[in-house]
């Protein structure tokens, strides 16, 4: 596809999700309370999005995951968050 | 336009969905063992779920001219009960000359402990032991990476087990050089919010070729898509995509892979 054309498949989806994201953002600042490990993750991924790379998808995951590299003693539960408590 | 549908938890959709995917080209659905939401009880709970996936489910595929296959194994959520674990592999065995059986799966990690991981190696074992092919159950969100890293570690030490005979499911933009690179197979999961978006999976396909890499919905008793495979098929179109190519993927690489069991005959 040329830049066109993904701009004309994609810009309204994107748009959309955009404004999805930025909305979040006023939510939680209008909420009371502090932030948490996934905020604050969020808050490092939002940044992965600026720049001119080409691997911006893989950057936010990368921010989201766990990064450690032993296995744990014991399953906390079934359940994942979304991002690695710091 | 045909399909496969590589990985569907068919147990947990209604039978109006077999219809569904039959009018959309499906012509086989493949059924890994999971989770049921909840903690099976005993081993004899497994027995009852794997008849269900080998008798039951193949014929209420049936109904719409469709071909079920299943794989067996105990799932990585339930995997911290070491001898519960050990109990249910012992029971794989007695199923897996049942005609619809293609292999293990989905074995893998769930939170990356210890035990899960004692657990996935019992299951590759056992796979080596048997020659069954090998799918794979990344695990969610953050887990993921370190999931897909340890999991391939146990595969890779393992010299009977042959990459091209295992297939590392729920890929993402993350993981999916490191399975490809490996020589194993990767799926792409277009399941809402937690894995791969229609576009995102198109882009990884763009950017790594069409080789060893598929597509599937995973659907089950979350909010999930049975036709989540036909609608990203039709976005290839949108993109451009001919329909071979859109064929090769939806179709032929799943028959490539599975076809590797003997039991995979459509």
């Amino acid at each position: 596809m040329t830049r066109q054309q993904v701009l004309d498949l994609y810009f309204l989806d994107a748009r959309h999700k955009l404004i999805e994201i930025a909305a979040f953002l006023d939510r939680v600042e209008r909420a009371g309370g502090a932030d948490d490990f996934r905020l604050k993750a969020f808050r490092i991924a939002l940044g992965k999005l600026s720049g001119d790379g080409k691997h911006r998808a893989k950057d936010v995951l990368l921010t989201f995951s766990d990064l450690s590299t032993e296995p744990i003693d014991k399953a906390p539960g079934k359940g994942a968050v979304g991002a690695p408590m710091l | 336009m045909r399909y496969i549908e590589p990985h569907a938890h068919m147990v947990s959709r209604v039978t109006d969905d077999y219809e569904r995917m039959a009018l959309a080209g499906c012509e086989a659905v493949c059924e890994p063992a999971f989770w049921a939401g909840f903690d099976r009880s005993a081993p004899e709970g497994f027995f009852d779920y794997f008849s269900q996936l080998t008798e039951h489910e193949p014929k209420r595929a049936a109904k719409f001219g469709l071909k079920h296959f299943c794989w067996l194994c105990i799932n990585s959520k339930e995997a911290e009960d070491v001898k519960l674990a050990e109990e249910v592999i012992a029971l794989v065995p007695k199923f897996l000359n049942r005609p619809n059986v293609l292999g293990i799966g989905e074995i893998g990690l769930n939170k990356n402990s210890r035990n899960e991981l004692k657990v996935l190696e019992m299951q590759v074992e056992l796979a080596a032991v048997h020659s069954q092919l090998i799918l794979v159950h990344t695990p969610h969100l953050e887990d993921k990476l370190k999931g897909t890293k340890l999991i391939l570690d146990v595969l890779k030490n393992d010299r009977r087990i042959q990459p091209a005979r295992v297939i590392i499911d729920h890929v993402e933009e993350h993981t999916v050089e490191m399975v490809l690179d490996a020589g194993m197979w990767a799926g792409m999961t277009l399941y809402p919010e937690t894995k791969c978006t229609p576009a995102r999976a198109l882009d990884i396909l763009e950017i790594y070729g069409n080789e060893r890499l598929w597509l599937n919905s995973a659907c089950d008793w979350g909010v999930s898509d049975p036709l989540a495979v036909p609608k990203t098929a039709l976005e290839m179109k949108r993109r451009g995509h001919v329909a071979a190519a859109v064929e090769k993927v939806v179709f032929e690489n799943p028959k490539a892979f599975l076809g590797q069991s003997e039991h995979f005959r459509l």
